[in-house]
């Protein structure tokens, strides 16, 4: 006998226990929205007047269990009582579900995200399936928010307080394995065992997994406040209270309410509904938003990229075709020496270990990643990228001997930085072939991928590029193709005028500390420094010719000095083992503000010549780009949102006065004037 | 009626490492793997075009059970290619290559990945039957007081462990080591020792003169998980002399032998790969044959003269082809020891041997020494067991393509008292 809503399908079975279904119609994962909560309600209420022996609830599909609540509903509040009434009927859903007389059990069968998990704590007991593809994370901090549909409670009831902090804190994901041993799941098992899993611990009852007894010491009150101005400390270097509110309300959360569930509910509530409306919490959703955008550029259903061929050893090369492994293609690496190709490997097998840990995943990674010296894989590969030094004479006669040997329909792409596709295709025979997919380093950990769109690439070929991006799960962000294309160009006199201000005289801490107050992930020179001040100057000198940039005399004089930052151990900064070693004083942030001034202005500033020159179709692909690129400050949502809140008019003045006193690298760009206006 | 021909159509091969005293860096499906990868990825078909895989190795890894299909699956032939493995001790290799011939005959296969690999470094050291029973006691106790009188039995003598590779490389039924069954051939056709240092120095000088010269271009270089690579055979010594190799001491007859290390095989890891094919899938794929394999044979002998396999094999071979020694162009005649192909040189020219041993009424032939084994063999390159038929037959095509040759014989020597051997043809 089955009830069929349009969402849930309950199923009841001999043995008295109901299976209850979600599968949310016309949607391809299953998210909480109102629709479904609702339907939820009704069906919890149908269990309170006739308890049935256990409940299971369970995924419809295939891959996954509950991705969280509906993003775009969250975007519609703009008022703290709105929020609090949707964060309410949460919390009386999700308390029916606790309080429920008879054994619950969530069999989570894929990713678990948010409100999901959060429903899953709500239950019993919990089964994952052991597959890589389960995935748990509370990634509300992301958005600029902690948990709302009382998961700060649940997961501080059933979890050490220092993994749960952990997990709410990061809005990091783990899988089942980790899940299990961390108490969050109680038995891990192949598909097979999923169902009768569930069965057996709602007909047996053991006892509910709780706080681990030495771990309830952390969560006495003396405890608390040590441990949450230690996290509070370890917070602050990510993520400054001004910037990231969110963070600290959670740690703050726990120190002060921790040990009564009701009123930890009540300010749960409160605090959420609070910080959604916050400006940060706007600005994450928006960024979260632009990764849907470039993520929807995608073919439906592409043909999939099996075997990819990779030019080129350097770290570049061999970090994109250990990342292709990573995400389960074949790679051929070419080079045409071997001890490049041997550190590859090396450098390959280091990331495999750390992400795949499990030995014969490791193996498997590793048999897939093939050095290829005479090139073998040219002739057989999907996707061929050309990822050699970037110079265009050794790239133009590289990709005009490549050219002959490829499969008809192969994707021919360069990983140039800088350097336009149109001057790189004129060696070819088919010139409309070539497509650039550009991407940043590190390429294990940046998620985007400038498809660079020749004005002689044909369509399709972009589209395959787009398409083979989101397959390596990168965000693919089109930009046309003129020097440096968008992230460096506007990267570049960022850096520029860091290294001007480092030459009159302010220590290289004190402008990377105000960047990072601005709310970058890194500051400039520790960038250069972390890039390699050889490449960097490259690029830069290269992008001169074309904007003129400048270039800062000390760029030039370290490289020749041999002082390239980290990987020869002295930049701006003195390197030991990849780490920096100095200074030891502490920056002082005194001029913080001027600092700032100067290097935000430089990148407005660019910003402001790219939209103008259509290096991007619009405003949010700008942002998306710097904002997944650079690491350009998430909080304040990119830097044409930054414009736009900060008011494009005030940026104009101040450029104005930077250039009367600095000269005419802050220029205004035309542009100003035409945004200004729409803004008007 | 001409029987179908089977194509050589390309091969590769794994440096040979020779063993450091501890496991090299390379398990024998790793080996296996890494050296298919750029033979397949060369060829103009995808790997799971194969029907079969068939692998020689003696001893694989604990974790590699039918060490073929694991290799077949690493390398994506996909779920659906059968693959196997044969053990015929040092021929391994030769025997995946015959077992594919015959696959291939019968109609059964057009297209195979045949080959051996072996790490010698990694065999396994085992415990000794004692501590295996004394383990077995402790496991069985169940109170404590059993298990403190189960404890108090353990002897030191418990720990002294079984060497996996010297009981693989005895004799199981006559007892003697391989090198013993070498001494025997020695004496028996009374071989100096300077003539098989001398021997063994040639060996090295051969093989240099082929690195140098490139001609082993069917070695792929492998790259390990250490930044490493390995681009060529490292057993050669350039420094090796009959000087040097006359101080050295016999290693199995200890006191009064001949055979020492310096003129014995190395011990070494490795992997060898051919592809064979039938006239079908030389036409499906557009394939260019490099060879082809005319024949194959396999003799058995007394296990205590187990070195002179490559006669008997050899004696077989010619016979069913009608041909002579002298229509051979080049030969291989794998080096387990010097004086192990020394005495097989001296039994193809005896008389009386051939007679009383192979029922011939005159000597088989002379194998002239300037056609045999030209660059070098197991006592510069190694011996990884499995691998080694496998190389021999692919390198000797080799051979024979550079000095625009045709036929050729590859042969060696099987512990138990076996031999092998191939006729070769160059089609190019």
């Amino acid at each position: 006998m089955a009830l069929q809503y349009t969402h849930w399908t309950l199923d009841q079975d001999d043995q008295d226990l109901a299976w209850l279904t979600l599968d949310v119609a016309d949607s391809r994962t299953n998210i909480l929205s109102l629709s479904v909560l609702d339907e939820f309600r009704q069906i919890l209420e149908r269990f309170e007047e006739h308890t049935p022996a256990g409940i299971a609830i369970v995924s419809g599909k295939s891959r996954g269990f509950i991705a969280g609540a509906d993003i775009k509903e969250f975007t519609e509040i703009t008022r703290v009582q709105q929020a609090l009434e949707k964060i309410y009927l949460g919390h009386s859903i999700m308390d029916q579900l606790d309080h429920l007389f008879c054994p619950t059990v969530a069999v989570i069968n894929g990713f678990c995200l948010g409100g999901g998990l959060e429903l899953a704590l709500c239950c019993d007991y919990r089964v994952a399936l052991d597959d890589p593809g389960v995935r748990f994370s509370f990634p509300e901090i992301k958005l600029g928010i902690h948990p709302g549909y009382g998961g700060t409670v649940r997961a501080l009831r059933h979890l050490n307080p220092l993994t749960a902090m952990d997990l709410m804190l990061t809005g990091r994901s783990i899988d089942a394995r980790r899940a299990n041993k961390i108490g969050l799941v109680d038995h891990v098992v192949p598909e097979r065992q999923l169902r009768s899993a569930a069965r057996r611990l709602l007909l047996n009852r053991p006892p509910v997994h709780r706080v681990p007894r030495m771990a309830k010491l952390l969560n006495s009150r003396p405890a608390r406040l040590v441990l949450a101005s230690q996290i509070r400390r370890r917070v602050s270097r990510k993520a400054l209270l001004e910037h990231y509110p969110a963070p600290h309300a959670m740690i703050r959360h726990w120190a002060e309410h921790y040990g009564d569930e009701e009123k930890m509910l009540q300010y749960e509530a409160s605090s959420v509904a609070e910080l959604s409306v916050t400006k940060t919490a706007k600005n994450l959703v928006r960024t979260f938003m632009l990764s849907k955008k470039l993520k929807g550029l995608a073919s439906r259903e592409p043909a999939p990229v099996r075997h990819v061929h990779v030019i080129g050893a350097g770290v570049m090369g061999a970090d994109i075709a250990a990342w292709c492994v990573h995400r389960g293609l074949t790679v051929t690496l070419q080079d045409i020496r071997m001890e490049s190709l041997a550190r590859a490997k090396k450098r390959a097998w280091q990331y495999f270990r750390r992400r795949l840990k499990h030995r014969l995943l490791v193996r498997n990674a590793m048999d897939r990643f093939i050095p290829d010296m005479q090139g073998s894989g040219l002739g057989k590969a999907d996707v061929v990228i050309e990822a050699v030094f970037e110079d265009r004479n050794i790239k133009q006669d590289l990709l005009a001997s490549i050219e002959p040997k490829l499969r008809k329909d192969a994707l021919l792409a360069t990983n140039t930085s800088s350097i336009e596709i149109e001057k790189l295709c004129d060696a070819l025979a088919e010139p409309a072939r070539l497509v650039g997919i550009h991407f940043f380093n590190p390429v294990t950990r940046m998620p985007l991928i400038e498809v660079v769109n020749g004005v002689q690439t044909r369509r399709e070929v972009l589209q395959q590029a787009i398409d083979f991006s989101r397959q390596i799960d990168k965000l693919p962000l089109p930009v046309r193709s003129m020097p440096g294309f968008l992230v460096n160009r506007i990267l570049t006199p960022y850096m520029v005028e860091a290294g001007l201000l480092r030459e009159a005289g302010i220590p290289a801490g004190e402008i990377d500390l105000a960047a990072v107050r601005f709310g970058m992930p890194m500051g400039p020179l520790e960038l250069a420094d972390t890039i390699g001040l050889d490449i960097g100057l490259h690029v830069a000198e290269s992008l001169d010719l074309a904007y003129g940039f400048g270039i800062p005399e000390s760029f030039r004089s370290m490289v020749e000095a041999g002082k390239l930052g980290r990987k020869s151990g002295q930049g701006f900064y003195k390197w030991k083992r990849g780490k920096k070693v100095s200074p030891i004083r502490k920056p002082s942030p005194k001029h913080s503000e001027s600092i700032q001034n100067r290097l935000v202005s430089r990148i407005a500033n660019e910003a402001v010549a790219c939209l103008r020159e259509e290096i991007v179709p619009d405003r949010d692909s700008l942002d998306a780009g710097i904002v997944f690129g650079t690491g350009f400050a998430p909080f304040r949502g990119g830097v044409m949102q930054y414009i736009d809140s900060r008011g494009a008019a005030d940026l104009l003045a101040t450029l104005g006065s930077l250039q009367k006193q600095f000269g005419d690298r802050f220029r205004p760009d035309p542009g100003w004037h035409e945004l200004i206006a729409e803004a008007g | 009626m001409t029987q179908p021909a089977i194509y050589i159509i390309d091969g590769s091969r794994s440096p040979f490492l020779k063993a450091q005293g501890r496991p090299g860096p390379f398990q024998a499906s790793d080996l296996a793997v890494v050296s298919a990868q750029p033979l397949l990825m060369r060829q103009p078909f995808a790997p799971d075009a194969l029907d079969e895989v068939i692998v020689g190795s003696v001893s694989p890894g604990v974790d590699e059970a039918n060490i073929a299909r694991v290799i077949a699956l690493r390398l994506g032939c996909g779920h659906r290619m059968p693959a196997w493995t044969v053990q015929r001790n040092c021929a391994s290799g030769m025997q995946a290559i015959d077992s594919a011939c015959t696959s291939l005959l019968l109609g059964k296969s057009e297209l195979v990945l045949a080959g051996g690999t072996e790490a010698m470094s990694h065999t396994p050291v085992l415990y000794n039957h004692h501590m295996v029973n004394w383990l077995g006691e402790l496991g069985r106790a169940r109170s404590p007081w059993q298990k403190v009188r189960a404890l108090a039995r353990l002897r030191p003598g418990f720990f002294v462990p079984v060497i996996g590779l010297k009981k693989g490389l005895n004799d199981p039924v006559v007892g003697l080591s391989m090198g013993q069954t070498a001494e025997n051939l020695v004496h028996r056709f009374r071989i100096p020792r300077t003539r098989m240092d001398h021997y063994a120095v040639q060996s090295h000088q051969r093989l240099l003169h082929a690195q140098e010269n490139g001609y082993l271009d069917e070695v792929v270089t492998i790259y390990d998980h250490q930044g490493t690579y390995y681009d060529h055979d490292n057993g050669a010594r350039p420094d090796s002399s009959v000087e040097k190799l006359a101080k050295l001491a016999p290693v199995f007859d200890r006191k009064f032998g001949n055979v020492t290390a310096g003129n014995s095989a190395q011990i070494t890891d490795g992997a060898a790969w051919v592809i064979l094919a039938s006239e079908s899938a030389v036409e499906q794929h557009d394939l260019s044959p490099a060879g082809r394999i005319v024949a194959t044979a396999w003799a058995a002998l007394d296990p205590a003269q187990m070195g002179l396999g490559p006669v008997h094999a050899t004696a077989s071979l010619l016979a069913s082809q009608d041909l002579e020694p002298a229509d051979i162009d080049y030969w291989e005649i794998n080096e387990a020891f010097a004086g192990q192909v020394l005495a097989c040189t001296a039994a193809c020219q005896s008389e009386e041997y051939c007679r009383n041993e192979l029922g011939m009424d005159h000597a088989l032939g002379e194998i002239p020494h300037e056609c045999l084994n030209v660059d070098g063999g197991a006592i510069s390159i190694g011996h990884p067991v499995g691998a080694s038929g496998t190389r021999i037959v692919h390198h000797l095509l080799k051979v024979l393509q550079r000095n625009q040759a045709r036929l050729g014989v590859a042969t060696l020597c099987i512990g138990g008292g076996q031999g092998g051997a191939v006729l070769v043809e160059n089609l190019q």
